[in-house]
């Protein structure tokens, strides 16, 4: 199936054709367009005090002393917090890197020496935010400065600033990838284009919302109740529960609605172990509201990366045989979730193309500045832009066409599912139909005509191609890749649903939605299996530890809710429905299910259907009123389901096997027009075609393509954490970090090809990271405006005007 | 210093310090959580409300300076459940994602379709331009607020 939409529509469900695939209001929308949404920052205790943190003015300085005494003497300040006193009380960090970088000591604040600009070094509790504020400026923090280092790429040279002496050096994580036959490759190829370096810059998604939590701590059970906006309570969970020397059942996670994440939100574990802290030894509710500058200076900045010595082997008529690199990949100060994207971006190693001889020699390094943690697309789109960027400067090396060269090297429709060099597995596409609707919509074959145009004007026009892959649901094994040690793999999702005792469907999801609207999707595929109106299905709103609905990976992230979610859901709901079947043959004297079926709300006889049991009475039935049941019956109406993806470990040795589960796929196309006397341009057409399988509600994912549209465009363009030479930030808030506002946005088209995934129970995949496509796009079409090879991911007006002279 | 403001046809008197800002006085002491705060530098107008009818950023005021005046905020514009076309424009159009930016963004629509009932596509853009949704990308807004005006 495919098609295009150029303005997005409300369609009028036809509930005859079932609700799942059909564009379902939002049931979340009600709420939020009133304003009745619950995030982190409108929950309110009793007596609660206010955090604020003291920052670190220096890039890279020890710690000589800290004295809170002025602060605490204020009427109003409930309490303080020192790294001194977190490195007494809690173990370091569990470190996913083995040596060197697992040897490095992480704590919630700073102990002994602070490691980029923004860095918490002591946490202020007051009884309001002002105050709290004010507090924070009596605290007094000696320093002594040191070095910085901020250009990943002299890490490694040995006068280089050293950041953790436990690590010995800079280098957090090293590992060579090679599959296929490079040698062979580079003698068969007939050019061997070379470029001497390419650089990924520094950005992440900022989420409108910053991170947040309000936490309680219970002196009787020991137990923290943490309401957040984390996405991922499963991770916090497991970095937090050893460090703080508690077992899991003590940290119970709650969230409701959460503004936006991105991948954002995933590494707040020390943020929230202070939290825990303080609640507990101030014994009072403790509350904590990241500032929108405090969020840029030290939040999840998305990983900068450097292509260096990069090598492509390609035969005279443009069929790519492989290529070799030396990836740089800047963690920051710390390794918050990191080395993953040491190997996250293998999920994607050929890119959308059929090349097999591949090797990149990966090496992370830390520096100065703000920790990176996953953002929207993580380590892929730094590793899709790479083989973007390297077919457009081939096809310019060698005088081919941007689209010819695509389609000559694309994994093709009948070569799906298509086992990629390192064992990935592609599970369904068709990447040139893709391209033709892209193209199609963008009006490519009129692209001379506009050239032309724009040039009697004075301006240049350009057309560029951005194709790309949203692999989603993790193998978590892959970690193994980066530690052998590790024993994750695999992954897993939760949802329970039950019939209570009025009939009412109830469902609860383990996942963590940040505007997803899971609960809108997941009752469309409730109310496709038990017959029944999506407003009839309850599902509950947010992540709660205590509902049991979770599992190690639960939360929201990665792509993955259309496959883990809602598999889960069906596998519950499925559940459910044999259950009232099996209630329902019990209740009319022993009916066999066969002779049954669900309709209208309820159960019935199908040759006789008077004999009707409405939901309400099974739940009633169950519930409150089950004397004279058959002893082994087996109902309880409360399913739980845990769906389990279908993964092998990897092959450690050989870094093989299929990483992710499934592959959506982008292709965009964009049109620049570039004023050469100031480098100023605009995005003057636009096109994103999107493939994710089975939609089970178009509008959602349309929103999702959209949202992930205009990200890629901020970061081409505007968006980037600049730092100077001593490891200042240059754009600690939205005055210097321009994401996109109303009058950025160029004309859109979208369009849409459904291949369902062979792999996952609803023939859905995840998407909603987009890969970056927008950054690929823009690169290419500025390249092909200028005639100048683009390397920087970056290419704000200025770099234009350099490029051009 | 005593406040007095009218919210939404309820009047409230607090005392509050001079410095508050008035978002955290809506916020944190009349518990009207509906408008947001995505910033501290007034560039995101997740907390625009309408005071005596003027479109404003209630971060860049202090609660003192509201003293006296009618407000209205997101938590105002449903009549009993029953959303204004804007709203309901909103769900229909998916101009929303996470909610987060939503008030400020329907304050701000609601200023321009009350001066201004039948905008220009560009009218729409310029009148929403102080407001950052991180989300949708604002291609979906644009359809909300243009449908709502027809």
């Amino acid at each position: 199936m495919s098609g295009t939409t150029i303005a997005p529509e409300r369609v009028e469900v036809q509930v005859e054709k079932g609700w799942a695939g059909q564009s379902v209001p939002r049931k979340e929308d009600k709420r939020l367009v009133q304003g009745e949404g619950v995030f982190v920052d409108d929950i309110k205790r009793h007596g609660m005090g206010y955090i604020f943190f003291v920052r670190s003015p220096y890039a890279h300085a020890h710690i000589t002393s800290i004295d809170v005494s002025k602060a605490e003497t204020i009427k109003g300040v409930y309490g303080t917090l020192t790294g001194e006193e977190v490195a007494a009380v809690t173990d370091p960090f569990f470190q996913i890197a083995g040596a060197p970088g697992g040897n490095i000591q992480d704590f919630a604040l700073a102990v002994g020496k602070v490691r980029y600009v923004g860095e918490a070094v002591v946490a202020v509790v007051a009884e309001t935010r002002e105050l709290a504020r004010d507090a924070s400026e009596l605290v007094e923090v000696e320093y002594e400065p040191l070095p910085a280092l901020v250009d990943a790429r002299a890490a490694l040279q040995k006068d280089a600033p050293l950041l953790h002496e436990e690590a010995g050096a800079n280098l957090m994580w090293q590992g060579v990838y090679e599959w296929g036959d490079l040698d062979a490759a580079f003698a068969e190829a007939d050019r061997v284009v070379k470029i001497d370096e390419l650089h990924f810059h520094r950005f992440n998604s900022t989420p409108l919302e910053t991170d947040g939590a309000l936490v309680e701590y219970n002196r009787g059970t020991g137990q923290w109740t943490i309401h957040t906006n984390n996405q991922f309570p499963g991770f916090a969970a497991i970095m937090m529960g050893p460090a703080m020397k508690c077992g899991l059942d003590k940290l119970r996670f709650v969230t409701q609605d959460i503004g936006g994440g991105f991948g954002n939100k995933i590494t707040s574990h020390p943020q929230l172990v202070v939290c825990c802290l303080l609640a507990r030894k101030l014994n009072r509710p403790v509350q904590w509201t990241e500032w929108r500058t405090d969020f840029h200076m030290s939040m999840s900045h998305g990983n900068e990366r450097w292509f260096h010595e990069t090598e492509v082997a390609v035969k005279a008529d443009g069929t790519l045989l492989g290529f070799r690199t030396k990836a740089l990949d800047d963690a920051g100060a710390w390794l918050r979730y990191e080395p993953l994207g040491g190997v996250i971006w293998a999920q994607v190693t050929p890119g959308m193309y059929r090349w097999r001889h591949v090797r990149v020699d990966f090496t992370q390094v830390a520096t100065n500045k703000a920790p990176v943690s996953p953002n929207r697309g993580y380590s892929r789109l730094q590793h899709l832009w790479f083989t973007e960027r390297v077919i457009d400067i081939v096809a310019h090396e060698l005088g081919l066409d941007p689209v010819e060269i695509r389609k000559k090297n694309y994994v093709r429709a009948d070569e799906m599912p298509y086992e990629t060099p390192n064992g990935c597995v592609y599970d369904s596409g068709d990447y040139a139909a893709m391209l033709d609707i892209a193209l199609e919509l963008i009006g490519w074959d009129g692209m001379d005509a506009r050239r032309e145009e724009a040039k009697s004007r004075g301006k240049l026009l350009g057309a560029g191609i951005g194709s790309t892959l949203d692999s989603g649901t993790n193998n978590f094994g892959q970690s193994r890749l980066i530690n052998p040690e590790l024993q994750f793999s695999g992954n897993n999702e939760v949802a329970t649903v039950k019939l209570d005792i009025f009939g009412e469907i109830v469902v609860t999801l383990g996942t963590t939605p940040q505007g997803q609207g899971h609960e809108t999707t997941a009752a469309q595929i409730v109310a496709d299996i038990l017959k029944c109106s999506v407003d009839d299905v309850h599902v509950r709103a947010g992540h709660d530890s205590y509902w049991n609905s979770h599992a190690g990976f639960s939360g929201t992230y990665a792509s993955q809710f259309a496959v883990t979610g809602l598999s889960a859901v069906k596998g519950a709901t499925e559940m459910l429905r044999a259950e009232i079947f099996k209630l329902a043959g019990a209740v009319f004297g022993g009916v066999p299910a066969e002779a049954l079926e669900l309709a209208d709300g309820g159960i019935r006889i199908k040759e006789s259907p008077d004999a009707f049991l409405p939901f309400m009475a099974c739940g009633a039935i169950i519930n409150a009123n089950n004397a004279g049941l058959p002893e082994d019956l087996g109902v309880t109406l409360n399913c739980r389901y845990v769906y389990r993806p279908p993964f092998e470990v990897p092959d450690v040795e050989r870094k093989f096997g299929n990483l992710t589960l499934t592959y959506a796929a982008q292709i965009h196309a964009a049109v620049v027009e570039i004023d050469p006397e100031t480098g100023v341009y605009y995005l003057v057409d636009y096109a994103a075609v999107d493939d994710c399988g089975n939609r089970i509600n178009p509008q959602i994912v349309e929103g999702q393509v959209m949202g992930a549209t205009a990200q890629a465009l901020g970061a081409a363009i505007h968006e980037t954490f600049e730092y100077d030479e001593d490891g200042n930030l240059l754009t600690p808030n939205f005055y210097d970090y321009h994401v996109p506002h109303a009058l950025d946005m160029p004309p859109l088209h979208t369009g849409y090809l459904e291949s369902p995934s062979p792999f996952t129970p609803l023939g859905t995949k995840g998407m909603g990271e987009g890969g970056g496509a927008g950054i690929h796009a823009v690169c290419a079409a500025i390249q092909d405006a200028t005639g100048k090879i683009v390397t920087d991911s970056h290419n704000p007006y200025q770099r234009v005007w350099e490029l051009l002279q | 210093m005593d406040v007095t403001v009218t919210i939404n046809d309820t009047e409230y008197e607090r005392d509050v310090e001079p410095r508050k800002l008035l978002i955290h006085f809506i916020r944190d002491d009349l518990d009207l959580t509906g408008s947001h705060i995505g910033c501290d530098t007034g560039n995101c107008g997740a907390c625009s409300i309408l005071l005596d009818g003027v479109l404003v950023k209630s971060c860049m005021l202090l609660a003192v300076q509201a003293n006296g005046a009618q407000i209205e905020t997101v938590e105002g514009l449903a009549d009993e459940g029953a959303l204004t076309k804007l709203q309901q424009s909103f769900s229909d159009h998916h101009a929303l994602q996470c909610g987060y930016c939503t008030p400020g963004m329907l304050m701000s629509a609601t200023a321009l379709l009350r001066s201004n009932p039948h905008p220009s596509d560009d009218e729409i853009k310029k009148a929403l331009q102080g407001n950052i949704c991180r989300c949708t990308g604002y291609w979906n807004i644009f359809e909300a607020v243009k449908a709502a005006a027809e």
